[in-house]
């Protein structure tokens, strides 16, 4: 993905330390970078995210709006998700050139939500075949510093836990269409379950082992990389491939077992961690951007 | 930071960096420290490009192979360029530079390859000029590379470093820093070719030497992080005072702050 250069040498000694199970910086394959992550700090959105993971930088903001649902699914909400690589984030992306990982993104995002079992969409039905919830899910990349789909997808999640659905009242006027009544006030509103929510994991190859959370010269060594979605209760629900290395079966199994174990973990500790945050309640200091 | 005055003394001439108010005192425009020379303010940005100077020992990585050089990045604002002139061919000193040589540049260096060098001279248009005509210049084998800012790298009669903890380090003023195990013989041997052939150790580096070469550059990062000076001694302060994490830890903003908080006591202590 980047256009970074890196000497023979150097690439050996990525290499080797792969091989030997401790990385560059000390970790093992197994071993995530220090995130830090804070929730409900954009002002119009229904629910937010800022997460940064070593040098990548990721914004998301979730908006609700009142919308018809799908003919297909009349007594189910929807969830949508548009990805933004803004220029800042790497100098491959300028004009249109970070469209295509964007477009990536959300498809794999689409699909990882897209199992029935994953977010109840029926409890964002509000009328069925009238009206109904559409969660729409704005991303920002405002940073790339290697493993940008983990990132993504552990702030969708934050965002989602943070997201404040307001209550709507029907009230049926005689003769005529319902009428929703939207109620203003800020406390009451109803929250999305993401317990089943899952979490991208995604295993660069570097020579014969996997790793997980690699950095931008960890991921110009690797030939290819797989990503598996895996739901807090160890399913997996998306899988993709990227980049032109070729895998053997496996591999690919042996690879799908490590991402469960990581993924599971990672889920457990980020919803402990949204939950202390939770704890803190409304008087917790905003810090925003100023990280 | 931009907005600070610095001096509201009117007998001082404005450099870099400052700029007069309209009330006669002197602000500063960019975060940094303050630099005075006699009668001459000025102030060093920290987040800066490389600015050359001759005798500088960088670190750069080649980008492009040209016609008679080679183009090396070395974050400054343009490209540098490193002749094959100035560079020591396999076969001896004095040998004269033929067609053949030009052909096969590629051979002694490509595009990526990591290079130490010294400035020789500086273009009108900003540009370096490198030469590896030393010894303990040439192409970098086995290690990692580390990004700071220039401003970072304090000015020192060597900066090629091997610390008593086990690995070799190269503080490059461009900010780029090598960190590589030492090489068995004592001096390090990144000669381009001093002896025909070349010496690129490709062979497995063993675990000790990788943890100290993962510890360190933690370390350097977390003192980079904390807007601290790079140099051997804060080198080995921060490296004492980070035993007492695991090296992964080392990457926790908390770790890191507590280290660059040690050793810029320490470093306080040894002023006094």
């Amino acid at each position: 993905m980047t256009e970074l250069l890196l000497s023979e040498s150097e690439k050996t000694f990525i290499l080797h330390g792969v091989q030997q199970n401790f990385r560059g910086d000390g970790r093992t394959r197994s071993e995530i970078r220090p995130i830090v992550m804070e929730t409900d700090i954009v002002s119009h959105t229904n629910g937010s995210c800022h997460l940064r993971l070593a040098n990548t930088d990721i914004l998301v903001g979730v908006k609700t709006e009142l919308e018809t649902p799908l003919p297909a699914h009349p007594d189910r909400g929807r969830i949508e998700f548009f990805v933004d690589c803004s220029a800042n984030a790497s100098p491959a992306f300028e004009g249109r050139g970070g469209d295509n990982l964007a477009a990536d993104i959300s498809r794999v995002l689409a699909r990882s939500y897209a199992s029935p079992e994953i977010l109840n969409l029926k409890e964002l039905c509000i009328l069925p075949g009238k009206t109904c919830w559409i969660l729409y899910v704005d991303i920002l990349v405002l940073e790339v510093g290697g493993n940008l789909y983990d990132a993504v997808s552990m702030a969708v999640k934050a965002a989602l836990f943070s997201t404040k659905v307001p209550v709507v009242t029907v009230s049926t006027v005689d003769g005529g269409e319902p009428e929703l009544d939207l109620s203003d006030d800020p406390h009451k509103a109803t929250r999305i379950s993401v317990q089943n929510a899952p979490v991208l994991v995604s295993l660069s190859r570097i020579g014969n082992y996997c790793v997980v959370d690699s950095t931008p010269e960890e991921e110009n060594c690797s030939s290819a990389s797989l990503l598996f979605s895996v739901t807090p209760k160890g399913m997996l629900t998306a899988v993709k491939k990227i980049g032109g290395g070729s895998f053997q079966q496996t591999s690919i199994q042996a690879a799908a077992k490590q991402a469960v174990s990581i993924g599971v973990e990672v889920n457990d500790k980020l919803l402990q961690k949204l939950q202390q945050e939770e704890e803190m309640g409304r008087k917790r200091e905003k810090i925003g951007f100023l990280l | 930071t931009p907005g600070d005055v610095i001096t509201r003394d009117a007998g001082f001439m404005r450099g870099h960096g400052t700029y007069m108010g309209t009330d006669d005192v002197l602000y500063a425009s960019v975060a940094g420290v303050v630099d005075r020379v006699n009668k001459l303010i000025s102030v060093l940005p920290l987040k800066t490009r490389y600015n050359g100077e001759i005798g500088d020992v960088v670190v750069g990585r080649i980008v492009e192979v040209q016609q008679k050089r080679w183009r090396v990045d070395t974050n400054s604002r343009l490209d540098s360029v490193l002749a094959l002139a100035s560079v020591n061919l396999p076969g001896g000193e004095l040998r004269r530079r033929g067609a053949e040589d030009e052909l096969s540049m590629r051979k002694y260096l490509n595009e990526g390859d990591l290079i130490s060098a010294e400035v020789q001279n500086i273009y009108h248009d900003g540009s370096l000029s490198l030469h590896t005509r030393s010894l303990k210049y040439g192409k970098l084998g086995q290690g990692c590379l580390l990004k700071v800012s220039p401003s970072l790298v304090k000015r020192r009669k060597t900066h090629f470093h091997q610390l008593p903890c086990g690995a070799s380090i190269i503080l490059g003023n461009n900010g780029f820093i090598w960190i590589s195990p030492t090489q068995g013989g004592g001096e390090m041997d990144t000669s381009e070719g001093g002896g025909g052939g070349f010496t690129q150790n490709l062979e497995v580096v063993p675990e000790s030497e990788r943890e100290t070469i993962a510890r360190l550059r933690n370390v350097v990062l977390c003192l980079a992080e904390n807007c601290t000076m790079l140099w051997d001694t804060s080198i080995m302060y921060a490296w004492e005072a980070s035993t007492k994490y695991s090296i992964p830890e080392l990457l926790n903003m908390d770790a890191m702050r507590d280290v660059a908080h040690l050793t810029q006591q320490r470093l306080q202590m040894d002023m006094e």
